[in-house]
């Protein structure tokens, strides 16, 4: 597989705040790639160093195997998807998506045309003659969308492209760029600080934490397995295990993960189990989502609907299969 | 038994009066605008109303006692090769004002909105506005002194050696003269100065109004620099230069001070109407003279508010 960016120890400091610090990385053509991780974390400063507002202070970037350190971004083959869209408001939605054409000296009618046709591929065939003012913010997004393919970039980068979007649209928006990723076959990076449309989205995850990736795989690798308490934590929720209390149900003194949907409550006649007092419980529709303390420390779980959820305060016994507890890295 | 749900706050008479204007606010708008509204409508607008009655009497030419009876006979005065001399002078120096000021400004104040930060920003402020803090007078008749034959810009030409692009200058027909202070060249040199921090504040507020990633959406999309210069910034920059040219053009146009000091002696409209009214006595005149600068500016006021110079204020 052609590599479409790779990252060499990779780093970006501010002053003292290294935003970046020692990355590496490899994204694969035609890859849909995420870089997720909480605010702060470095995602967005990658991002902006591939698209080149941004040069690293140390390490290399290469961009299907050309050095990108000093290329401005007006010389690379890479769009961008701005989190607030930024359309040019003085200019109509069609002249915004005609906007890289023009500047590369595309004639006025092939320009209009291919503009034309990109609007009609993010399914806004005829909003051309409108301003970006007009639009809704579903519709700016889809207009951001076909402003930055117009130009067939080979990798487009994605800066928090769903976040101003409501839940419903989210999702609608997600199958969509899923499918026009497949359909053209660009490599795709995007960043988001939502877990789920990462998971859902992705080929491959990188989780970001202090301008470092923690770890990086397909969507499935970093939800069953992670590494860390913050991957664990911060990809979908996570029971956090103790040593102490790991080492008490699988004999290894180590930090472990037990996802909640993996816990379930015993029966009342059961004998073995991790014994637990319930805390709270919350009816979430399809499953009641359930926290117990036991051994000082909190322990969440799923319970299916229709099972009887017993008193809060009242003792109950935790059901999980110990291989589905997952050892973690972190020191001891 | 009564239940109080007041919190006990005594009802004195500024109790009363506050409850009174919780319950109406408009009163209180109405308490707050009455006296502005009154200075405004009978002092400025009142004025104004009579001196466009002025302009519609005439004087008499044998008596020089004003007539005040309905007549167009002043505002066709206006069309006399004289008064339109005057007309024309003051409309070309103030569009030339406008546009010289425009292109003066544009640098500085991109540079205040794009890269100054911090002290840097503060200095750029001082620097602008200091200028506005000492009197209009002072400076005007201190650039008489510089511009003078005597003064230190001729000196230094002279230490340049270059005395000769100023007798160049000089030279030129209509806009030459025997010095600098005495020629349409200083008149607008000195305009240029005084009115420039009226252009550069609009221009630098609608400058950092553009925001950043628009800047780097152009560059993104593949536009040089310069492209993004004509084709995002200008663009976005513009009302602000209108709006900073109605400043400079209503200000140039209107002022009688400047080119009475520095310039040759003929006359600019506001000039004229200082002569009119004062020495010739001839108020209708003056009056008329007056409202060619309004009419003028209404018709650049409503061509500026197309070009959305609004937005930008």
């Amino acid at each position: 597989m052609t590599v479409a960016v790779q990252f060499n120890a990779v780093s970006r400091h501010y002053g003292a705040v290294r935003a970046v610090d020692g990355v590496d990385l490899g994204v694969g053509e035609g890859e849909f790639f995420a870089m997720l991780g909480p605010s702060g974390s470095g995602k967005t400063t990658c991002l902006r160093l591939i698209a080149g507002f941004e040069q690293p202070t140390s390490g290399g970037i290469e961009i299907f195997g050309e050095r990108a350190e000093g290329v401005p971004p007006y010389r690379r083959n890479v769009n961008t998807v701005f989190q607030d869209y930024a359309l040019f408001p003085h200019l109509t939605v069609l002249e915004n998506v005609a906007y890289g054409l023009m500047v590369k000296g595309v004639k006025r009618e092939d320009r209009l045309k291919a503009a034309d046709d990109a609007l009609a591929m993010v399914k806004l065939p005829g909003y051309g003659s409108r301003t970006p003012a007009q639009l809704s913010g579903g519709q700016r997004q889809r207009v951001a969308l076909a402003r930055a393919l117009v130009n067939k970039p080979r990798v487009l980068l994605l800066d928090e492209p769903l976040g101003a979007l409501d839940l419903k649209l989210r999702e609608q928006m997600q199958e969509e760029l899923k499918t026009l990723q497949k359909a053209l076959g660009i490599t795709f990076i995007f960043v988001t600080h939502d877990q789920g449309e990462a998971l859902s989205m992705a080929d491959r995850v990188a989780v970001f934490s202090d301008g470092k990736i923690v770890q990086a795989g397909s969507p499935a690798e970093v939800y069953g397995k992670p590494r860390t308490k913050f991957v664990a934590d911060f990809v979908g929720s996570s029971n956090i295990l103790s040593p102490d209390l790991t080492a008490w149900i699988s004999g290894q003194r180590r930090w472990a993960s037990l996802r909640p949907e993996q816990v379930s409550l015993a029966g009342e006649t059961a004998k073995d189990g991790l014994e637990a007092t319930l805390v709270a419980a919350h009816y979430l529709g399809s499953t009641t989502r359930f926290v117990t303390e036991a051994g000082g420390q909190r322990i969440a779980g799923m319970l299916d609907a229709g099972v009887a959820t017993p008193e809060i305060g009242s003792t109950v016994r935790l059901a999980f299969d110990r291989n589905d507890l997952h050892l973690l890295e972190d020191a001891v | 038994m009564s239940v109080a749900i007041t919190s006990g706050h005594s009802i004195g008479l500024r109790a009363r009066l506050a409850d009174k204007f919780w319950r109406q606010p408009n009163l209180l708008l109405a308490v707050l605008l009455v006296p502005p509204m009154l200075w405004l409508g009978v002092v400025y607008v009142g004025s104004l109303l009579a001196l466009l009655v002025q302009s519609f009497f005439s004087v008499d030419e044998m008596s020089g006692v004003v007539v005040r009876e309905f007549t167009l006979k002043t505002y066709g005065e206006l069309f006399t090769p004289t008064n339109l001399d005057i007309i024309l002078r003051t409309l070309t120096m103030a569009a030339v004002v406008t546009v010289a000021a425009a292109i003066v400004a544009f640098p500085i104040a991109y540079f205040a909105a794009r890269y100054a930060k911090g002290k840097w920003k503060a200095l750029f402020y001082l620097g602008v506005m200091m200028p506005l803090w000492s009197s209009y007078l002072v400076k005007v008749y201190s650039w008489k002194l510089i511009l003078a034959k005597e003064g230190i810009l001729t000196w230094i030409f002279a230490k340049l050696h270059l005395t000769f692009v100023l007798d160049a200058l000089l030279s030129i027909p209509t806009i030459g003269g025997n010095s600098l202070s005495v020629s349409y060249i200083g008149t607008f040199l000195v305009f240029l100065y005084v009115w420039l921090p009226f252009m550069i504040l609009p221009v630098q507020a609608s400058l950092e109004r553009v925001p950043s990633n628009l800047i780097e959406a152009s560059a993104d999309l593949g536009a040089l620099p310069n492209q993004t210069f004509r084709k995002v910034i200008f663009p976005l920059a513009f009302p602000g230069i209108v709006a900073g040219s109605i400043f400079t053009f209503s200000l140039t146009l209107g002022d009688y001070i400047i080119p009475q000091i520095i310039g040759s002696s003929r006359l600019f409209i506001g000039q004229a109407v200082y002569a009119q009214q004062g020495t010739a006595g001839n108020i209708p005149l003056a009056a008329a003279l007056t409202v060619v600068p309004v009419v003028i500016m209404v018709i650049y006021l409503t061509v500026a508010r197309k070009m959305g110079a609004f937005d930008a204020l």
